[in-house]
């Protein structure tokens, strides 16, 4: 039995794979809109950010090959090196599979502050290997997206959990 | 309980198997595509897969910008119209004296038999974004390999160049602008002829003069145009204007920072502009027809 903090105790329908697609290309899409200028840097990486809440809630429905090939689809889209963040996903991915029990005990406030680390550390991935390639350090406002995407968060698990609510309530028969 | 079966039964390799497996092959793909450009195709491929997504992204944006368009004012468009119609007399005089000086040049040319200049042909493009990697600086436009376009050429807008295309996708194409950390283009001052080579800087709107000597004889507004000698960017296209000179005698090349001319970070309209391949006649010992291909040069 799951054990929240918070939240009554409540029996969720089970999420249908096909709405985990559909939230995934949704953020591809949000990825894929003309950000520019100052947006840029404070946009937040939807992709990672619905990847890692997926791989929190079901660990067992999505995990290494979608992190994977989406981390291949950014790559090309923003034509940055190839598996740069392939490679900062899978770490991601790996990150949520195996913190998912602990960061689903906690309500929403410390669960940002869990999800607000691993995005940095997934920024900090993609940092590395970037420096490691030739590039100059782009300025401390590039992390400034990761804490954007952690104030997502709590809104973000509320939607992603409304398919799965039954839709009459038990106690009032 | 949803998740988590007892772990008698099969669940696959443990995370950490899969992490390993995984985050080797990127480190593959990633070592492959930095050291040695391969993957294009594995590229290509995955391009066409995001294209249509790609698209309907951009769609809202340029949807709003024709919606606005749209509700232009009468005045506004008045205004455009005087200018425009001030601006045609205006350049109807300097086209008029192009075509004398064209047919003198030509007319010159012939005399010393020296190669004439080619025309080129150029595509209008259009700019769907600016790659959203904060480490580079890059613009993808809307025509690919289905138009025709090459990596290697040269793009401007309306006053000058903006960057060349480094890699072509079936219908898009991205653009490294000369802002961008490595690109570098061969130029000219147009005071005084003076070569030298104008590198990104990474920064937006800073550009550099690379290994030029100390007592060189470059000055603050000297306009740089490109010079034509590498082969890829056409002559005399505007580059940039020298914004300072810093003549340092610790070092031993003077820091000249210039800035863009071309509107590098502006979004709208571009010219590919086709490569005007005017390279000398090959050696006569070589006997094979075939056309200089990069990096074999003077073999």
């Amino acid at each position: 039995m799951q054990i929240r903090a918070t939240t009554p105790q409540e029996i969720l329908l089970p999420v249908r794979p096909a709405f985990i697609v559909v939230t995934l290309v949704t953020a591809l899409f949000l990825n894929f809109l003309p950000w520019s200028g100052f947006w840029v840097w404070i946009r937040p990486d939807f992709v990672a950010l619905v990847m890692l809440y997926w791989c929190i809630e079901q660990p067992r429905k999505i995990g290494f090959t979608a992190a994977w090939v989406l981390g291949l689809m950014m790559d090309v889209a923003d034509g940055s090196l190839f598996g740069q963040h392939a490679l900062a996903y899978s770490i991601l991915a790996y990150a949520g599979i195996v913190l998912h029990r602990r960061v689903q005990m906690f309500t929403l406030t410390p669960q940002v502050l869990h999800v607000i680390l691993l995005l940095l550390f997934n920024d900090l991935v993609v940092l590395i290997i970037r420096m490691l390639a030739g590039s100059d350090f782009p300025g401390y406002q590039y992390f400034l997206g990761s804490f954007v995407a952690g104030a997502l968060w709590p809104p973000l698990s509320v939607l992603l959990k409304l398919p799965q609510r039954p839709e009459s309530d038990p106690d009032h028969v | 309980m949803e998740y988590s079966p007892p772990p008698f039964f099969k669940t696959g390799p443990t995370p950490l198997a899969r992490l390993l497996i995984f985050s080797l092959l990127s480190l593959a793909l990633l070592f492959a595509d930095a050291r040695f450009k391969y993957l294009e195709t594995l590229r290509k491929s995955v391009s066409v897969i995001i294209y249509p997504l790609q698209r309907v992204a951009n769609a809202p944006a340029s949807i709003a910008h024709r919606a606005g368009e749209f509700f232009v004012t009468h005045s506004a468009l008045r205004a455009d119209n005087a200018r425009l119609a001030r601006q045609n007399i205006e350049n109807a005089v300097l086209l008029q004296q192009l075509k004398s000086l064209q047919a003198e040049n030509t007319h010159l040319r012939e005399l010393l038999d020296a190669r004439k200049r080619v025309e080129v042909k150029s595509t209008l493009a259009e700019v769907l974004y600016a790659a959203r990697d904060p480490f580079t600086r890059k613009i993808i436009i809307d025509k690919g390999v289905q138009h025709d376009i090459l990596p290697g050429q040269p793009v401007i807008d309306h006053i000058g160049v903006i960057g060349q295309v480094t890699r072509v996708y079936p219908w898009l194409s991205e653009v490294t602008l000369i802002t961008d950390k490595g690109q570098v283009v061969p130029v000219q001052s147009l005071r005084n002829g003076l070569r030298a080579v104008l590198a990104g800087t990474g920064n937006d709107g800073v550009l550099e003069l690379k290994f030029i000597p100390l007592n060189t004889d470059f000055q603050n507004g000297d306009r740089l145009v490109t010079s034509g000698i590498d082969g890829v960017y056409p002559p005399g296209l505007p580059v940039a204007e020298v914004t300072n000179v810093e003549r340092n005698a610790a070092y031993l090349f003077a820091r000249i920072t210039c800035k863009p001319l071309a509107g590098v970070n502006n979004h709208g309209q571009i010219l590919v502009v086709g490569q005007e391949r005017n390279l000398p006649e090959r050696p006569a010992e070589e006997t094979r027809p075939e056309r200089v291909k990069k990096g074999k040069r003077g073999g």
